[in-house]
Order: C-alpha cells, then structure tokens, then sequence
C-alpha cells in the first residue's frame, strides 16, 4: 500500500514537472519571437518543410474523406428523402469538425514527428551543444521557426484539407449520385456562416497548429542524445499531440457554445 | 560529477594557465570530454565549481554563460556541424550571428580559415558530402574563425592523415604563438599532442595529477608511470632534450 501511493507521489510529480518543462519551454519559444535576429529564412525554409511537403497528403487525404462523407452521407440522407442537404452537413461537418482534426492529426504524423526526429537527431550529434559554445540560443535558432512554420502552416493545409474535401463529396454526390450540382453549392454556401464556423475552424486549427509546434520541438530538445531517444521522442510527439489535438478540439467546442 | 549512476569526478582540483597548452590524459570513460563541457558551461557539476577568468559558471544562467562563450572555440569529437547547413554557412555562422561584417568580409574570412586547414572548394558542400578528416577539418575552422582566447578540444588529431595532422599541429601552434590562445584538448595522438603541451593533466580515480611534460618524465608518482608506461616516460624525456635543445 505505502509502495502503491509512493510510486503514484513519484508519477504525479514527474508528471507536474514535466508540465512544467513543457510551460517553461513554451515561455522561452514565444519569448524569442522578439528576440533579433528575425530567422526569416529558417522560418520559411521550415514553412516549405512542413506545409509545402505535407500539401500532397492533405490533398488526397481531403479528397478521399470528402468521397466517403458523400457517399455515406448521400446514402443515409436518401433514405429520408433529404439527400439535397447533403452539401450543407458536408460543409458543416468539415469546416467545424473534421478539417481541422483530420489535418492536425495528419500533419502531427507528417511533420510533427518529422521535426522532432531533426531536433533529436541534432541534439544526438551535438549540434545543439555546438550552437550553444557559439553562444546561439538553440530554442531561438531550431525550435522557435520551426514551432511558427506549423501554427502558421496548419490553417493553410486545413484549407486546403476542406476546399480537397468539398470536391471529393461533390464528385460523389453529384457526378456519380446523380445530385444537382446547383443543389448541392447552394445548401453549402447557405448552411456555413463565416464568422462562425471558419472563424471557429480557423482558431482551431491555429491552436492544433501552436501546440503541435511546442510539443514537436520540446520533445526533439528534451529526449535523450542517443537513437533509441530519438524513436522514443517521436512517438512521443505523435501520441502526446494527438491527445492535445483531441481535448483541445472538445475545449473550443464548448467554448463556442457550438 | 557524475554521469547517470556512475560517478566520474570525486575530487578534482586543477587550475589552467592563460595562454597555456594543456593536454587532458588518461584511459577511456575518465572524463576529459566531460572536463571540456564543464569548461565550456555546457554541463554543470554536481557541486563545486568550475571558474573562467574568475567567473564561476555555476552560478550563471545560460543567456549569461553566452558571454563568456564568446571568449572560447570548440572542437567536438564529432564535429558537431550543422547538417542543414553547407560548410561555408557553417564556418560562417559565429561571424554571422555576433559580428557586423558584410557578406563579403565573412566570406573573405571563411576562405582564410579553410585554406588555413588545407580546405579549398568545399563552402558548397553539406557535411554528409565530407570525408571524417574533412569534416573535422572543417569543424576547427568554424571553432577558431572568430579567433577565441580559449580553445576546447576534443581529439584534434582523430581521424587525420599525418600530412593533415602536421597541419592542424602547426596552426594551433601558430595561433598559441601569435593570439597567446589557451589550448585545453583530449588526444590519443601523442606524438604531436605532446610536442604542444606545456602542463598535462592525468585524470585518474576521481582526481587529476598536473605538471609539465618534464615533471610527468621523471616522476615516480605510480598514477603517472602506470599511465604513460616505459616507453611514454622515455619519449617525454627525449621530446623535453629536444625542446630544451631548441630554446637553447
């Protein structure tokens, strides 16, 4: 019994400061925004590392979940007879829901993992050690570009996720069910409200964006210098940000109100 | 110290002479490497304290070891090169990043330094496309372009032709000479690493024993005729004739 509660003291404290790290880490990356020099270069050598190689998945991701949201969709709306809805509860369903999931999710395994494999690679090799003898602030010179590349790219891919998706259900509701095309674009543009649905779609994927930033780069600083580090560091990354991903979604759901 | 569960250093107490050469000895898993990051600040000690011209660098956080790392170079086992980058943004990145020249001087300074390892043509490699003694080569440049007071080496000599082991031999004898550099380094190589040092430091059991080549030649301290054997105590002793030969 002492043993169990001893152990649970020893998980919960390593849990808080690990927390803790992870706070303070994320303080020292937004704290090196202002920071000169700009890092300009890196910042959009990492943008093209992390949105532009991940743009090909997202796309064919998008476009095969819209082919199977229109095909399920179509199907169970026909049954009622309110097959006509389909394009507003794809577009609803998308644009709130599961584009910015889906591409969060997506990109976690694209580049999040990706990007802490580069910073565990380079901590394994020293070169991190090395820009601190030059007097470099590894935080400012590796993660901070690399932590706003992905909270800047991750709207665009899910952009990109729901316009890839829209197509995809439209190719299968309309030109392989038989929908109106005029049908399906007008309960779209009718049931999605700008404000409030992309404006939610948008801060969401912002703050996908932002945590799968810090945590990608606090993992690739904080493993250990050696392989098995670096695996273990990246799945990591990958299990601890899809969590993240997942209860934020929730938290700004109901924050919402829906 | 100690690394993990093993401790390294229980007792070591060693001061290094500005403007000296100083070679760290002693067998495998001592510590010289680790004795080069504390210097370096890079990794603290578990108590006691480590001084760099009379500043403690415990007790500085790491925005304040920044200043005293500009005062000082350092050559990694490894390299430690940016494989992101090619080797002229490599060599290039301490005058970049801490001084004002124009494109064009870091440039100029670059090609110095590379010439300088007997490096010609390579800025546009990447480090991958480098061979192990280009590589180190290429790491030396970038550890004294911005001519560092001190010096942190870690086997300068490792993975060098003899043509290229001379060189490196000579520069940093040059720079010792000229810039008065302080020179600390870890070398199996002992022929040239013994023609520069003028103190070596034994790590041994926790501790270091400390002295000039000719001290450690005709001493009968057990940790130090162990270490260096018959043989290394007889090529001490002849390269301290030669030296003595040559001031004379």
């Amino acid at each position: 019994m002492t043993g169990a509660v001893r152990a649970l003291g020893a998980r919960s404290t390593e849990l808080i400061t690990g927390l803790g790290r992870i706070a303070h880490f994320a303080g020292a990356v937004i704290a090196s925004l202002s920071k000169p020099p700009s890092r300009f270069h890196f910042f959009l050598r990492a943008l093209y590392n992390a949105g532009v190689l991940s743009a090909a998945l997202i796309c064919l991701s998008g476009f095969t979940v819209g082919m199977v949201l229109g095909l399920q969709l179509y199907t169970t709306l026909a049954r009622f007879g309110a097959e006509e809805g389909l394009g507003a509860v794809v577009g609803l369903s998308l644009i709130r829901e599961l584009g910015p999931v889906l591409t969060g999710l997506l990109v976690t395994g694209r580049a999040g993992s990706a990007i802490t494999a580069e910073i565990g690679a380079m901590k394994a090799t020293e070169q991190l050690d090395g820009l601190r003898m030059m007097a470099i602030d590894p935080v400012h010179f590796v993660a901070m570009p690399r932590a706003i590349a992905l909270t800047v790219a991750m709207p665009l891919l899910n952009a990109l996720f729901i316009t890839l998706s829209f197509a995809g259900a439209y190719a299968i509701g309309v030109t392989v069910q038989g929908l109106d095309g005029g049908i399906y674009m007008s309960g779209l543009e009718n049931a999605v409200r700008f404000g409030e649905d992309v404006g939610q779609s948008l801060i969401k994927s912002l703050v996908f964006g932002l945590l799968l930033g810090l945590i990608a780069t606090y993992k690739g600083h904080a493993c250990a210098p050696d392989s098995a580090g670096v695996a273990r560091a990246t799945t990591s990354t990958v299990v601890t940000a899809s969590v993240c991903i997942l209860i934020a979604d929730y938290m700004i759901t109901a924050l919402w109100g829906v | 110290m100690a690394f993990g569960q093993r401790q390294v250093f229980s007792d070591l107490n060693c001061r290094l002479q500005r403007g000296g050469t100083h070679l760290l000895l002693g067998g495998s898993g001592v510590g010289k490497s680790m004795l080069l990051r504390m210097i370096g600040g890079l990794q603290r000690p578990d108590s006691g304290e480590v001084l760099v011209g009379g500043h403690s660098l415990a007790e500085r956080t790491e925005e304040e070891l920044w200043q005293i790392r500009m005062r000082i170079g350092m050559l990694f086992q490894n390299g430690a090169l940016l494989d992101a980058m090619t080797v002229f943004e490599n060599v290039g990145l301490p005058l970049r990043e801490h001084t004002k020249s124009s494109e064009e001087e870091i440039r100029e300074r670059v090609a110095i330094v590379l010439n300088a390892v007997g490096l010609e043509g390579v800025e546009s490699l990447r480090p991958r496309e480098l061979s192990g003694g280009m590589l180190r080569r290429v790491a030396f440049a970038r550890a004294i372009v911005r001519e560092p007071e001190i010096l942190l080496c870690d086997e300068p000599f490792s993975g060098l032709d003899p043509l290229n082991v001379s060189r490196i031999e000579a520069l940093l004898m040059r720079l010792h000479r000229d810039l008065g550099l302080t020179i600390v380094m870890t070398s199996h190589h002992m022929a040239s690493s013994l023609r520069m040092a003028d103190q070596m430091i034994l790590l041994r059991d926790g501790g270091c024993v400390a002295g000039t080549p000719e001290a450690f030649a005709d001493s009968d301290d057990s940790r130090i005729t162990e270490f260096l054997g018959a043989d290394g105590r007889a090529y001490l002793a002849r390269q301290s004739e030669i030296q003595a030969g040559s001031s004379a």
